[in-house]
Order: structure tokens, then C-alpha cells, then sequence
């Protein structure tokens, strides 16, 4: 072959790699902002599609938990938002039978369960707990929510809130829980109410929880996705 | 396997030199487009480890070191899950596109290393860090270039698998389980991103040199004076 014939086959060959370059729009600004967000939304909605309601997460034996002074304490603010028990309801609002303000003493009436699971923070660490509670599920039915409605939001004593898809918030091991280790919740974990969901990463597992609405829309996923964090985060 | 050789003639000198058509589109598409994903994977996944830079307990927590912000991708703990979350996707898209077709071609011939290739790797070894004497080469890769190469695919998998554990602890709870558990499957992510660093930097180092018409082929894909027989 002629060497120029060959320069020419060489070159076509270069220019079919230009798709690559089409990866450097992650490098302007104005693009990689909404082109994060689309990779994030992916991963959210092959997360939702990867869970499952009927697998349970795994349980660990009494000897595996980690210690209760060992238990992090992570806040987005307070340790401890000053609810005052005695006064202390649930309001639940939204698509349900049954709106109001809830009790503890009514929470608590449902059938109680233990479980020790895992709780993975974000930051990358995880510890086995014990968690004691009612099951959210429980909870809905008792309520009377909507069957047909998506998510499960809540509101807390420090102003934090969340959201729960409503495949999760029905899984047997989502909680709501008032004992840790066979002990009404301390004020820093999140007394007298919160949710302990070991399918979901920790910053879904709300504290100090004051108001659960259920809905068909979501308004604002919660505090730490609208900072840019995954929405769904199941683990 | 056969390859597309080339004899090529300079029309001013008459100067003849040979060219093989060594690395086929798909193969230079995906290695192109997952060296960026490695990179940008590495880049948050160094920013991701900063947020509990350790692979104990989370009280006491004891640092394992402070990694340099400058050296990561995202800013922050929630943009660097940006970029991973992204990227990760890319990563094992090109990864399986790659894999897909080594097989169905039958490419995969010329990288994988196979059990006859093994008495070919202490030469190699020698040649290249004992100044021993050069193997003759037969095939467009030798022995240690394939084992380097097998390497580099399985250090990729484990690292996809070691990742959907960390991710997934409860859906692939196998996956986690077979690892030793999330906490032990996020030390091996860490050790394979390493090992990964570490093929990565010996990659580098031999195609500086391997030289030019050597580099050039991972971009047009063919190969001006090969050092094995063309065809």
C-alpha cells in the first residue's frame, strides 16, 4: 500500500474515536450539573427496580451487635431538639382514613417487633443495632393509607425530613421505633419516634419524628437529597 | 489468531515497512472511554473514602489517613456519590461491551492468558527487570503482557462486584456475604482500587517504553513495525 493511502485509513480510523470526547461535556460547567443529576436519577431508578419486597435484609445475632455506647450518633443539627414528651403526638396527615394525632400509647398498641440489623451510614461506616418497634406497615393499615399512594414523608422535632417509597415503607423490617436495645429511645437517638428501615441507608432512617403524611406526590424528597444526595438509596 | 497485515511503501524514498491492524474499534472505543471512567471513578471514590477515612469502628474512629482534597474528585462526600453513581454505570458498560466482544470475535484470544503461556513468564520477568535476554516474540502480546492484561479484567470485575456490595449490602446480600460482609467488602473495593493503581502505573511505564507507533496503535489500531511476525 501507498504510504499516504495508509495515512488517510489510519486518520478515518482516529476520527471514529471522537465519541469520547463527548465524555469532556462532564467538564463544562453548565452540563455537568443536570448531567450528575441524570447519572444519580439512573442509579435511583435501577435501585428502585433491584428492590425487593419479599428479601429481607440480614439478621445478626445478639453477640454480633456493636455495643450501645458504640452507636453513632449522627445529626444534620441537634443531638437533642428538646421534644417535650408529655405533649408529644404523631399528626398524620394525607391520603389516610384516619388523620389526627397520634399517641405513643396508640403507636405502641400494634404488635412489637425486634430485630438486630445493620445501619450503613453514607460516610461508610456501619454498625448492628438492636431496633424495637412497630411495623410501618402495620402502622398504614391501622391508618387507613391509600394503597395506591407512593411515598410515606415525614417531619421531625429538628426540622430534618424525609421520604419513603411505599414498597419500602411496607417491607416487614421497616420500623417505627421507639426501643434501642430494649430501651425506650434515648433523646440523641431520636426519642420517642424513628424510623429504623435496614433496607435503607442511614439518613432515611429519620429521628424525633413529629408529623407522617402520605402521598401520591413527593413535594421535597428530604433534607440531604435536596443537597444532592441519592433519593432512593436502598441498600 | 490472523491478523489484517499491511505492507506499506513510501511513494518518495520506496522505504517499506510493515503495519498490523492490532486493535479493533470496540477495543479502542472502550478502553479509551474506561480509562476516563477508572479515573473519574478513582478521583470520587478517594473524596467517598474521605467522609470515614478508616475500615474500623466508627467510635473510636482511627484514621487511616487524610487523603488530599486535591487530589479528589466532587468537593464533597454528596458530589463525589455524584460523579461514582454516574460513572460506575459507564465503567461497567464498557466493560461488558468490551468483554462482549472479545468473546464473540474471538479477539479475546490475543489477551487472555492461558496455562502455555505460563513457562513464558520468567523470561519476560528477566528480560524486563534483570536485564535478561529479550524473548523472541510470536504473538502480538507476550506472556506477561497477557497475564497483565487477564489481570486488568478480573481487577475491573471484582472491583464492579466488590462495588455492588458496598452499594447493595441487602439486595446482593450474597454478594456482601461472600466478601465477609459490607464492612469487609468495602476494604476489599479499597485494596482492588489500589491493585488497579498499581497495573495502571506499570501500563504507563511500558508504553513510554514501548514508544510512539507502539501508542499510536491503541488509536488508529494499526501498528507500524511490529516486533512478531505479521502474519
Amino acid at each position: 500500500m501507498d504510504g499516504r493511502k495508509f495515512k488517510s485509513l489510519t486518520r478515518r480510523e482516529l476520527l471514529k474515536l471522537t465519541p469520547v470526547i463527548a465524555l469532556g461535556a462532564f467538564a463544562i460547567p453548565r452540563l455537568q450539573t443536570p448531567l450528575l443529576k441524570a447519572g444519580l436519577g439512573f442509579s435511583d431508578w435501577m435501585s428502585a427496580r433491584l428492590f425487593r419486597s419479599g428479601h429481607v435484609a440480614p439478621t445478626f445475632a445478639d453477640s454480633d451487635v456493636t455495643p450501645f455506647d458504640k452507636f453513632p450518633i449522627n445529626d444534620y443539627d441537634v443531638d437533642d431538639p428538646q421534644v417535650d414528651f408529655d405533649r408529644w403526638t404523631l399528626t398524620v396527615s394525607g391520603a389516610v382514613q384516619k388523620p389526627g394525632d397520634y399517641t405513643l400509647a396508640q403507636v405502641q398498641a400494634l404488635p412489637k417487633f425486634t430485630q438486630n440489623t445493620r445501619h450503613v451510614c453514607v460516610e461508610g461506616w456501619d454498625v448492628i443495632g438492636n431496633f424495637g418497634g412497630v411495623r410501618l406497615a402495620d402502622f398504614l393499615t391501622a391508618i387507613g393509607a391509600d394503597p395506591t399512594a407512593k411515598f410515606v414523608t415525614v417531619a421531625c422535632a429538628d426540622d430534618y425530613y424525609e421520604s419513603i417509597d411505599m414498597a419500602t415503607a411496607r417491607h416487614p423490617q421497616s420500623l417505627l421505633c421507639y426501643e434501642m436495645y430494649g430501651r425506650p429511645l434515648t433523646r440523641e437517638h431520636g426519642a420517642p419516634l424513628r424510623l429504623s428501615i435496614p433496607t435503607k441507608i442511614g439518613y432515611k432512617q429519620a429521628k424525633y419524628l413529629t408529623d407522617l403524611k402520605v402521598t401520591h406526590l413527593l413535594e421535597k424528597a428530604g433534607y440531604w437529597e435536596d443537597q444532592g444526595y441519592s433519593e432512593f438509596y436502598g441498600l | 489468531m490472523a491478523t489484517r497485515a499491511l505492507t506499506i511503501e513510501d511513494a518518495k524514498s520506496g522505504e517499506v515497512t510493515q503495519a498490523v491492524y492490532e486493535h479493533p474499534f470496540i477495543v479502542r472505543l472502550c478502553h479509551w472511554v474506561n480509562a476516563v471512567a477508572l479515573f473519574v471513578l478513582v478521583g470520587s471514590g478517594l473524596q467517598i473514602f474521605r467522609a470515614f477515612p478508616s475500615f474500623g469502628a466508627k467510635i473510636p474512629q482511627k484514621d487511616l489517613i487524610d487523603w488530599p482534597k486535591s487530589l479528589a474528585i466532587g468537593g464533597w462526600l454528596g458530589g463525589a456519590l455524584q460523579w461514582h453513581l454516574t460513572f460506575m454505570w459507564i465503567y461497567i458498560a464498557t466493560g461488558l461491551v468490551y468483554l462482549g466482544y472479545q468473546i464473540f470475535s474471538g479477539h479475546y484470544k490475543q489477551v487472555l492468558f492461558v496455562p502455555r503461556d505460563v513457562p513464558g513468564v520468567w523470561p519476560m520477568v528477566r528480560h524486563y527487570f534483570f536485564f535478561g535476554p529479550k524473548p523472541p516474540a510470536r504473538e502480538a502480546y507476550n506472556p506477561l503482557q497477557k497475564h497483565a492484561y487477564t489481570l486488568a479484567v478480573v481487577l475491573g470485575t471484582l472491583s464492579v462486584l466488590t462495588g455492588l456490595a458496598i452499594w447493595k449490602p441487602v439486595q446482593f446480600s450474597w454478594l456482601a456475604w461472600m466478601m465477609g460482609g459490607f464492612h469487609w467488602a468495602r476494604l476489599w473495593h479499597f485494596l482492588i482500587m489500589w491493585a488497579t493503581l498499581a497495573f495502571v502505573f506499570g501500563h504507563l511505564v511500558m508504553v513510554v517504553l514501548h514508544g510512539w507507533d507502539n501508542f499510536v496503535s491503541m488509536l488508529t489500531g494499526w501498528k507500524k513495525n511490529p516486533e512478531y511476525p505479521a502474519e
